[in-house]
C-alpha cells in the first residue's frame, strides 16, 4: 500500500496496513477448524480483509453506516470488524447469547445497515424480529450448515462476498482506489466502534469509541506490559464485550501478535493449552471454577500424591508470591521451591494451560485474596486492572511487583482519576468514550463539568496509591441507624467461599443486613457425594438442613470479618435464606456479565425479602423461569429463613457516608 | 467440500422413489408372531417413522430390515433388489447403517476412535499397511481422519473428541452413536428410539440434527420414536404397527386421526 496512507497511525485499518509492511509472515490469527489450527499470516489476513471490504462495498456499504457484527470469536468475524472498519462504517459487536428480543433492540437503536453473524442460529434470531427492523439490509454468514434452504434474497455467505472481492481486486481499480482512499481518509477523532454496554441497570447503552483514543490506550498498555508480536492471546471472550475488543483485538493489532480463535466455547480451555499463550485474561469466575476442579480431582488422587500436592502448595503459600515479587528468599526455600516446581506447580500449570503465560490478567468483580495468592504462589504472573466499556477498559492496572488482591492498583499510564466528594471514582482517559450513541443527556450524566467519567463506582486511594473500589457508588447506601451499607462488598466476602456462588444483599434503609444465597452446585454437589448426602434436585439441595449449616458457618465467618473493620461492623448480616434457584441471565435476575440485578431480583422476589424482615421461618415463592429454548415454566418452593450468629459490637452506629 | 458427496449410492435413485420395499412380511420366533404380513415401503430421501405401543415389533422390524432376522415370509426390495437372507456386514456394505435402543459403543474407546470405526468398512488398503500405520495406510487413514472430522463438527462434539465415551451422559453418547452410523455414508439410516431417555433440550438438539442429516446429506432415515410430538414434527410419514400387525400408514395428520391408532395408544373398551 502507499506510504502516506500508513503516515500516521491512529486508525485500526492503517494498523492492519503496517501490520502487512512491517511483519507479512507472523501469523495473526489461528482457527482449530475439523481438529486443526489453521493460520493467517498478517499477510494473509490483510489481503483477506481487502477483499472483504471490496465486496462489501459492492453490496454498498458506505462510510458510517453500521454493521452488526454476532458470534462467537472467529476469525472472519474479526475480518467483518476490520472490512467494515476500512470502508469507514462502524462495526457494532452484540452479544451473541442475547434472546432475540435483547438484540433486536440492540440492532434497532443502533441503526444497523448489515449484520455479519457466524451461523444459523444468529440468522434465524434476525430473521424472527426483521420486522421491527426495516432498516437490515443484509446479513452475512459465516457457517452455511442449515441455511441452504433459506430465502438468500437478504442473506449471504461471508466466503461469497470475500470472492467477490478477490475479482473486484483484480478486474476493478477504480473500486481498489476508492478502498485505498477511504483507509486513508480515516481519522483519529473518526468513531471506530459502537459497544453496547452489558446494561446492569436499564437497557444497554451504545458507547461510541475514537479511533485515535482506541489506538492509543492500546499502545499504552501495549508499553506497559511489552506485549511483542511473539505473544498469544485465546479469543474466547465476548466480542461484544470491551476486554475482548481491547485486550484481544485492539492490542492484536498495536502490538501484532496472534489472536488464536477456539474450535468452540467449550474447548477454549483445552485449545489454549495448545497454543501454549503468553498473555491472559480471565473474570475471577474462571480462576475460581479452575481451582476448584482442580481441589476436587486431588481428592480423588492417591494419598502419596495428594500428600505431596498439599505440602507443596504449603511450600508455595508461605515462599511463592515472594519469589515471584522479586523479595529476599532463603536459599533452603528457594530450593523447595524449585523441587515443587518440578513436582506440582509446573505439572499444575501444564493442565490449566498456563505453563507460558506471562502476563494473566483479572477483572470485573472483587477476587477473592486466597484464590488471588493460590495462583500467584504457583508462579502465574496474575495482576488486577479496573476499568469499564467507557474508558476503552483500563483505568487502573497492577504492575507486575506491585500486586494486592484487594485494590485495582495505581492509574494507567495517561489516566487522571479524582475521586469524588461522594466517594465516586472519576477519570480521564487516552481512549474515553466521545458519547452514548443518540443519548446525548445520558452522555452529560455520565461527565463532570470540567471533563472528567464518572465510573459510577466508589472507592479510596490506599497509602500505596492503589485504588481500592468497594462498590456501586449509587449502591453504598446506609442503614436505618445510619451505618454504612456497602451490598457488595458483602457480597463479596461470601463469595469468596467456593460453596456460594451468588449472593444478594439487602439493607439498604432497613434497621438490619440481610441476604438471599445462592449455593455453588458443583462444590456442594461434592461435599453431598462425600458425605452420603442424597438429593434428587438443585431445589432440594439448597433446601438441604446440613447445607444451611455450612451456609450458616460462612455467613457467621463474615460477620466475625465484619466485626474487626470499624466501618463495616454494624452492616453484620443478621438473617439469610438460601434461594431454590439459580439466578440466571436469561430470566433476567444477571446481566449477561453475571452480575446480580438488585432491584430486579427485590420485586421478583417481594414475598422472600418480606420474611427476611418480618422474622418469619419459612416463606412460599413462585417463580416464572425461562428454560434455553424460551418456553417457560413455573417454579414453587417454600424456602427457609435463617438466623445469623452476629458479633456483637460497642461502638456508636452513626459512620460517615464517605467510605474514603 | 467432501461432506457434500456423503453417500456413494446416491445417483440412480430419484427423491421420492421407493428405496426400500417391505411386502407381507411374517417373522416367527417359534409360535410366537413377532410380525404378521407387513407391508410398507420407505422412499428415498424422507423421514419414515415407525411407532407403535411396546411390543408392537418395530425393533422387530428394524433387525429385519437391517438383516439381523430373517423373515419366515414375505420380501424385501432394497434398491430394486429383491433379498431373502442378508447378513447384517452385507446390509452395511450396501448402505444401511443403524443405531441401537441401548447405546452400542466401545465405552473404553473415545468419541474419534468410535466414529473412525463407522469407516472400516470404506477402508481399501491391504491389513498389512495398516499393521505399520504407513505408505497407503496412513493416506488412507488422514483422509478418513478429515471425513470423522466433519462428522464432529457437524454434531458439535469437538470438546469431546479425545473423552473416552463410557464417561460421556447418555445424551451426547446417543449423538456419538448418530456420528459413527454417519461415518459409514449411510443411504438409509435406521435409528431405533434415537430419543429414548433425553432430556427436553438433548431432544431438540437431536431433532435438529436428525433434519440436517436429512437437509446436509440427502441420507433417508427409518426411526422408531416413542415421543408422539417429536415424531409428528419429524416425520413426513408414519406406519403405526400393533401386535405386529399395520394398522395405519400416512401423512402424521392422517395418522393421528385415525381411530385405530386412538384406540391402540389410548385403549379401548372392550
Amino acid at each position: 500500500m502507499t506510504a502516506d496512507a500508513t503516515a500516521e497511525l491512529d486508525t485500526f485499518p492503517k494498523l492492519l496496513l503496517r501490520n502487512e509492511a512491517v511483519r507479512p509472515h507472523r501469523p495473526a490469527m489461528r482457527h482449530k477448524d475439523l481438529g486443526i489450527w489453521r493460520e493467517w499470516s498478517w499477510a494473509d489476513v490483510a489481503r483477506q480483509v481487502r477483499c472483504y471490504a471490496l465486496g462489501l462495498m459492492a453490496h454498498g456499504l458506505q462510510r458510517g453506516d453500521k454493521v452488526a457484527i454476532i458470534g462467537t470469536n472467529r476469525p472472519k468475524l474479526y475480518w467483518s470488524i476490520m472490512a467494515a472498519q476500512s470502508v469507514g462504517a462502524i462495526p457494532v459487536p452484540v452479544y451473541s447469547d442475547a434472546v432475540a428480543d435483547e438484540m433486536a433492540y440492540v440492532l434497532d437503536h443502533a441503526e444497523v445497515r448489515f449484520a455479519c453473524v457466524q451461523d444459523q442460529e444468529q440468522v434465524d434470531k434476525i430473521l424472527g424480529v426483521a420486522d421491527r427492523l426495516p432498516k437490515i439490509e443484509i446479513v452475512f454468514y459465516d457457517e452455511p450448515r442449515g441455511l441452504r434452504d433459506y430465502d438468500h434474497s437478504r442473506l449471504q455467505a461471508i466466503d461469497a462476498v470475500i470472492a467477490q472481492g478477490a475479482g473486484i481486486l483484480l478486474s476493478d481499480p477504480a473500486a481498489v482506489k476508492r478502498l485505498d482512499e477511504a483507509i486513508a481518509s480515516g481519522k483519529g477523532s473518526d468513531t471506530s466502534v459502537i459497544l453496547y454496554t452489558s446494561g446492569t441497570t436499564g437497557r444497554s447503552k451504545g458507547v461510541m469509541l475514537s479511533a485515535g483514543g482506541c489506538v492509543k490506550a492500546a499502545t499504552d498498555t501495549v508499553e506497559f506490559d511489552r506485549l511483542t508480536d511473539r505473544d498469544n492471546v485465546i479469543a474466547y471472550l465476548p466480542l461484544a464485550w470491551v476486554g475482548d475488543h481491547y485486550l484481544n483485538y485492539a492490542q492484536a493489532l498495536v502490538a501484532g501478535f496472534t489472536i488464536n480463535c477456539p474450535e468452540s466455547p467449550e474447548t477454549a480451555v483445552e485449545d489454549r493449552r495448545e497454543i501454549g499463550t503468553t498473555f491472559a485474561f480471565a473474570p475471577p469466575r474462571v480462576y475460581e471454577s479452575m481451582l476448584t476442579r482442580i481441589m476436587i480431582r486431588m481428592e480423588d488422587a492417591g494419598w502419596l500424591k495428594r500428600k505431596m500436592f498439599h505440602y507443596y502448595l504449603g511450600v508455595a503459600k508461605k515462599w511463592g508470591e515472594k519469589i515471584l515479587d522479586g523479595k529476599p528468599v532463603p536459599l533452603g526455600a528457594r530450593l523447595n521451591y524449585a523441587l515443587g516446581e518440578v513436582l506440582v506447580y509446573g505439572p499444575l500449570k501444564n493442565v490449566l494451560g498456563m505453563t507460558t503465560i506471562r502476563i494473566a490478567y483479572t477483572a470485573g468483580e472483587a477476587i477473592g485474596p486466597e484464590l488471588f495468592s493460590f495462583y500467584r504462589s504457583i508462579g502465574l504472573n496474575l495482576k488486577q486492572l479496573y476499568g469499564q466499556t467507557e474508558a476503552f477498559l483500563y483505568v487502573t492496572v497492577q504492575g507486575d511487583r506491585e500486586v494486592r488482591a484487594d485494590c485495582v492498583g495505581p492509574a494507567t499510564p495517561n489516566v487522571e482519576i479524582r475521586i469524588d466528594e461522594n466517594g465516586e471514582v472519576l477519570y480521564k482517559s487516552p481512549g474515553q468514550f466521545i458519547g452514548y450513541f443518540k443519548e446525548p443527556e445520558k452522555t452529560a450524566e455520565a461527565m463532570t463539568e470540567d471533563g472528567y467519567v464518572r465510573t459510577g463506582d466508589a472507592g479510596f486511594f490506599e497509602k500505596d496509591g492503589q485504588l481500592r473500589i468497594i462498590d456501586r457508588a449509587k449502591d453504598v447506601g446506609k442503614l436505618r441507624s445510619g451505618a454504612l451499607f456497602a451490598p457488595k462488598y458483602l457480597e463479596n466476602k461470601l463469595k469468596f467461599f467456593p460453596n456460594i456462588r451468588e449472593v444478594v444483599a439487602f439493607g439498604q434503609g432497613e434497621e438490619f443486613v440481610t441476604c438471599f444465597i445462592n449455593i455453588d452446585l458443583t462444590a456442594v454437589g461434592n461435599w453431598a457425594e462425600r458425605n452420603n448426602v442424597s438429593y434428587g434436585s438443585y431445589q432440594e439441595l439448597a433446601g438441604h438442613p446440613q447445607v444451611y449449616d455450612i451456609i450458616a458457618g460462612h455467613v457467621a465467618e463474615v460477620n466475625r470479618q465484619l466485626a474487626e473493620e470499624p466501618m463495616m461492623a454494624h452492616a453484620q448480616i443478621r438473617r439469610f435464606l438460601v434461594l431454590h434457584k439459580e439466578l440466571d441471565a436469561d430470566d433476567g435476575e444477571l446481566t449477561r456479565t453475571q452480575k446480580v440485578r438488585r432491584g430486579f431480583i427485590a420485586d421478583r422476589y417481594g414475598p422472600l425479602v418480606t420474611a427476611l424482615y418480618d422474622g418469619s421461618t419459612e416463606a412460599d415463592i413462585s417463580t416464572e423461569v425461562t428454560f434455553e429454548d424460551g418456553r417457560k415454566g413455573v417454579i414453587s418452593a417454600r424456602v427457609r429463613v435463617m438466623d445469623a450468629r452476629v458479633v456483637p459490637v460497642s461502638t456508636p452506629a452513626a459512620m460517615p457516608a464517605r467510605a474514603a | 467440500m467432501n461432506a457434500m458427496n456423503h453417500s456413494e449410492f446416491r445417483q440412480d435413485i430419484a427423491p421420492g422413489e421407493t428405496l426400500l420395499a417391505v411386502d407381507n412380511v411374517t417373522l416367527r420366533f417359534g409360535g410366537v408372531k413377532a410380525i404378521t404380513d407387513v407391508s410398507f415401503d420407505i422412499r428415498k430421501g424422507e423421514v419414515r417413522a415407525i411407532i407403535g405401543p411396546n411390543g408392537a415389533g418395530k425393533t422387530s422390524m428394524l433387525n429385519v430390515i437391517n438383516g439381523f432376522y430373517h423373515p419366515q415370509e414375505g420380501r424385501i426390495t432394497y434398491r430394486g433388489q429383491t433379498r431373502s437372507k442378508m447378513r447384517p456386514h452385507v446390509a452395511a456394505s450396501q448402505g444401511i447403517a443403524r443405531t441401537f435402543q441401548n447405546v452400542a459403543l466401545f465405552k473404553g474407546m473415545t468419541t474419534l476412535d468410535n466414529i473412525m470405526v463407522g469407516r472400516t468398512l470404506k477402508m481399501r488398503t491391504p491389513f498389512f499397511w495398516h499393521l505399520f500405520r504407513h505408505g497407503p495406510a496412513m493416506r488412507e487413514e488422514i483422509e478418513h481422519r478429515k471425513f470423522v472430522e466433519e462428522i464432529i463438527d457437524f454434531l458439535e462434539i469437538e470438546h469431546i473428541r479425545k473423552v473416552p465415551v463410557g464417561k460421556l451422559p447418555y445424551g451426547l453418547q446417543k449423538r456419538v452413536e448418530l456420528g459413527r452410523a454417519l461415518a459409514m455414508q449411510p443411504e438409509l439410516l435406521l435409528l431405533d428410539e434415537p430419543m429414548a431417555g433425553m432430556n427436553l433440550e438433548e431432544k431438540e438438539d437431536m431433532c435438529r440434527f436428525i433434519l440436517d442429516t436429512k437437509e446436509q446429506y440427502g441420507t433417508t432415515i427409518a426411526l422408531i420414536e416413542h415421543d408422539m410430538g417429536v415424531v409428528m414434527d419429524l416425520s413426513d410419514r408414519v406406519v403405526v404397527l400393533e401386535y405386529g400387525q399395520k394398522i395405519a400408514d400416512g401423512t402424521p395428520d392422517e395418522v393421528k386421526k385415525n381411530q385405530k391408532v386412538i384406540d391402540a395408544y389410548l385403549g379401548v373398551a372392550h
